[in-house]
């Protein structure tokens, strides 16, 4: 490690700063307006450069291997069109609430503005789909930036964070200083919650007779989900988790009521709606979660504890509101719980009564496979302890309902973006950060489509990621909608006569393949896969067509108002 | 309701860029906005005024917070404070008109920064309420061109 105080190039202070940040893997591609900086890495051994075909690739593995490992994600892409193929892949982590640093090349400070080859006004693009972003115009200023960069991306409400680099500032030398601590003024998150509003809440929760922890991703940015099992199971409490939140407490406890919302579970939106306190914890009552907002548990008391302020009564008025860590919230609440439990085995019973009237299920032959088959197969044989990666759509649904995810950081999804093409390239970064579990990709053939050049690194790299491509032919979570909704005009979703022979297609990428077609096949192609560790294995499940995702909240509708099955769409309750 | 926000920022170039585009990308009303450098040259203070109901007043309040360049957001409506905004507003002018216009201009208070054969320019500095009184009074005399600066605002007192 260099010391402070000697004169190093922005390019050398980069990678420093990269150190002594903890940097161990960056996600890149190289340009113009980085030569310096890729001239510096060439000579660089203990972080690891992962190249990628797109750079969208790299900022959607930046955020998977951030999910992953709780650790920021670090992308490093040139000027122009490198730093707006990474728009995407921002807005995401920026939705999902991920810890990323991007940062971009840009042409030298003195041709800024002037329309200069490869220039973009990244600084101006990014600013709403950032949490904060930085140009950098002397190299005096450039390790202070990257300390505040990641402090800012890990701190508090995490989110990604852009540093745009001009290249005469990498170029020109400084003596390097470290900062120590940062202090930046206007960024002061409240971590410590109100100690009277937690003890106002563990008073209500003791108290109630159906309460209900809602739970989301904030649990397990929090590192709280130890501490949610242990308030949950001690005191008899349900928990619904949001598709962020799944993981957060095990799948396979009795008090777990998987997802709720638009595609989730029908006794997880009854029991919203019929609860007497809702716990909401790092969640932000997204309207895929609430449905009709005026019908939203209506008889309930709501305690919301968030690290973010703006999350409190954006979309729904809360009770009792407590800003801060939720790691420290739940803590906080155990501490300040009276002894004495209040009986909770009425509110149970009502709840399994519900999960017996409409269990999630599916019909099942053997000649033809159906996703949600492939998936609990597939949760089956890796006991829910795999890291799964997802696409968007209906296999993505269907993942929350059929992966009984045990612990937390397990599942990865585009939930706030819904974006298309982030499953590959978000598994590749989640198999880079940690292979101790085995790493899962359930993908669309849409999707697929949209960031399969990714496969090259998994393949260059020998990544023993699981492709697990559900193959419907269609554009399935639109063709659903299409035909509930729109008179079944299958207007552009219909992929069968221009997909390409995936098998073929992924052999040609260097990467092992098999196709499955009906569930023996699946099952020994899942074996096959899982125990394939010398590099990515790729399966495509040729499933049927016209399988629809229930049950289902429509759009604009209570979450009480489910439609259970495609035959019989009744009103609920 | 009518709100009136003042905003301590950071001093750098993009701040008045991210608290506008905050604005339009979560559709909150935006009336005016005004921002100077003050005593500390690191700060810029902004005046924003802006309309809505609790929920978004307390989101927009929130937002603001939430940026990182933002050092201190105050909702000063139901606070004491003074707000001021200045008018440079152009007239047409004859032998006719003169006289009443030379009383208005004593009645608001106003200065003459400008004078031609056939026009006259004034400065008139008071309440938002105020310089809209006082380009109605002056309406009639034939208006050339307007220029406001927005509202500035700060608390009363020791505060």
């Amino acid at each position: 490690m260099a010391t402070s105080g000697s004169t190093m190039n922005g390019s050398e202070i980069f990678f420093e700063c990269l150190r002594r940040e903890g940097v161990d893997t960056i996600f890149g591609y190289p340009g113009g307006a980085l030569l310096k900086v890729y001239e510096t890495l060439y000579d660089v051994t203990d972080i690891r450069h992962i190249l990628v075909r797109h750079e969208q690739g790299a900022a959607h593995m930046a955020e998977g291997y951030a999910r992953a490992t709780g650790r920021p994600g670090v992308v490093l892409v040139t000027s122009g069109p490198g730093a707006t193929n990474t728009v995407t892949g921002i807005t995401n982590a920026y939705m999902d609430s991920s810890p990323m640093v991007v940062f971009t090349g840009q042409v030298p400070s003195t041709m800024i503005g002037n329309d200069a080859f490869q220039e973009a006004d990244i600084v101006g693009i990014t600013r709403p789909i950032t949490k904060h972003n930085f140009l950098v115009k002397d190299v005096k200023e450039l390790a202070t930036t990257i300390r505040k960069a990641f402090y800012l991306a890990t701190n508090g409400r995490p989110g990604p964070v852009l540093v745009d680099l001009p290249k005469d500032v990498m170029n020109s030398e400084c003596v390097f200083n470290w900062p120590e601590s940062v202090e930046i003024r206007g960024f002061k998150p409240t971590i410590e919650p109100h100690e009277n509003q937690v003890r106002k809440a563990a008073r209500i929760i003791a108290k109630a007779k159906q309460p209900l922890l809602y739970i989301g991703g904030g649990v397990i940015s929090a590192e709280a989900s130890e501490a949610l099992r242990k308030l949950a199971t001690e005191q008899n409490i349900p928990v619904t988790m949001t598709l962020q939140g799944l993981g957060a407490f095990p799948g396979d406890n009795p008090l777990s009521m998987g997802m709720l919302g638009m595609h989730g579970t029908f006794w997880a939106n009854q029991a919203v709606n019929n609860c007497d306190l809702l716990i909401a914890i790092g969640a932000r009552f997204d309207d895929r979660v609430t449905g009709k907002t005026d019908t939203f548990a209506t008889h309930a008391f709501k305690i919301h504890n968030d690290i973010d302020p703006t999350n409190i009564d954006k979309n729904i008025k809360v009770d009792l509101p407590v800003v801060g860590d939720s790691l420290k919230f739940i803590e906080g609440i155990i501490e300040n719980l009276p002894k004495t439990k209040t009986d909770r085995s009425e509110w149970l019973g009502q709840i399994e009564e519900w999960r017996r009237q409409c269990p999630l299920t599916y019909s099942i032959d053997e000649t033809s496979l159906k996703t949600e088959f492939v998936i609990e197969e597939v949760s089956r044989q890796t006991e829910g302890n795999a890291v799964v990666t997802t696409d968007v759509g209906q296999h993505q649904m269907w993942t929350t309902q059929y992966y009984k995810f045990r612990q937390p950081r397990s599942i990865l999804s585009s939930g706030g973006l819904g974006t298309m093409g982030y499953g590959l390239p978000a598994a590749i970064g989640a198999t880079f950060g940690s292979q101790e579990r085995p790493n899962v990709l359930f993908c669309g053939d849409g999707g697929f489509m949209m960031n399969i050049q990714e496969l090259v690194t998994a393949v260059y790299y020998k990544l023993p990621l699981k492709i697990f491509l559900l193959n419907n032919h269609f554009l399935g979570m639109v063709r659903q909608w299409q035909e509930l909704f729109h008179q079944e005009k299958y207007s552009f979703t219909d992929l069968a006569d221009s997909n390409p022979d995936f098998v073929r297609v992924v052999e040609a990428f260097g990467c092992k393949a098999r196709r499955a077609t009906n569930p023996e096949e699946a099952r020994a192609a899942i074996k096959e896969a899982l125990a394939y560790n010398e590099g990515p294995f790729f399966v495509e499940f040729q499933v049927i067509k016209k399988d629809m995702v229930f049950p289902m909240v429509p759009a604009g509708a209570s979450i009480s108002e489910m439609l259970l099955d495609r035959l019989n769409p009744k009103t609920m309750v | 309701m009518k709100h009136i926000i003042s905003v301590l920022v950071e001093n750098k170039f993009g701040t008045l860029n991210r608290v506008a585009a905050m604005f339009s990308a979560r559709g909150f009303n935006l009336e005016s906005i005004s921002i100077g450098e003050t005593e500390d040259q690191e700060i810029s203070r902004m005046t924003i005024i802006t309309r809505g109901d609790d929920r978004i007043i307390g989101q927009i309040l929130k937002q603001l917070n939430r940026l990182i360049d933002t050092i201190k957001v105050t909702d000063l409506t139901h606070q004491p404070h003074i707000s001021r905004e200045l008018l440079v507003i152009s007239l047409k002018l004859s032998k006719s008109t003169q006289h009443e216009i030379f009383e208005l201009i004593n009645v608001f208070k106003g200065k003459v920064v400008d004078i031609k054969q056939k026009s006259i320019t004034i400065e008139v500095v008071g309440t938002p309420d105020k310089i809209n009184t006082t380009i109605d009074m002056f309406r009639p005399f034939g208006i050339k061109e307007i220029a406001r600066s927005g509202t500035v605002a700060m608390n009363r007192g020791d505060q």
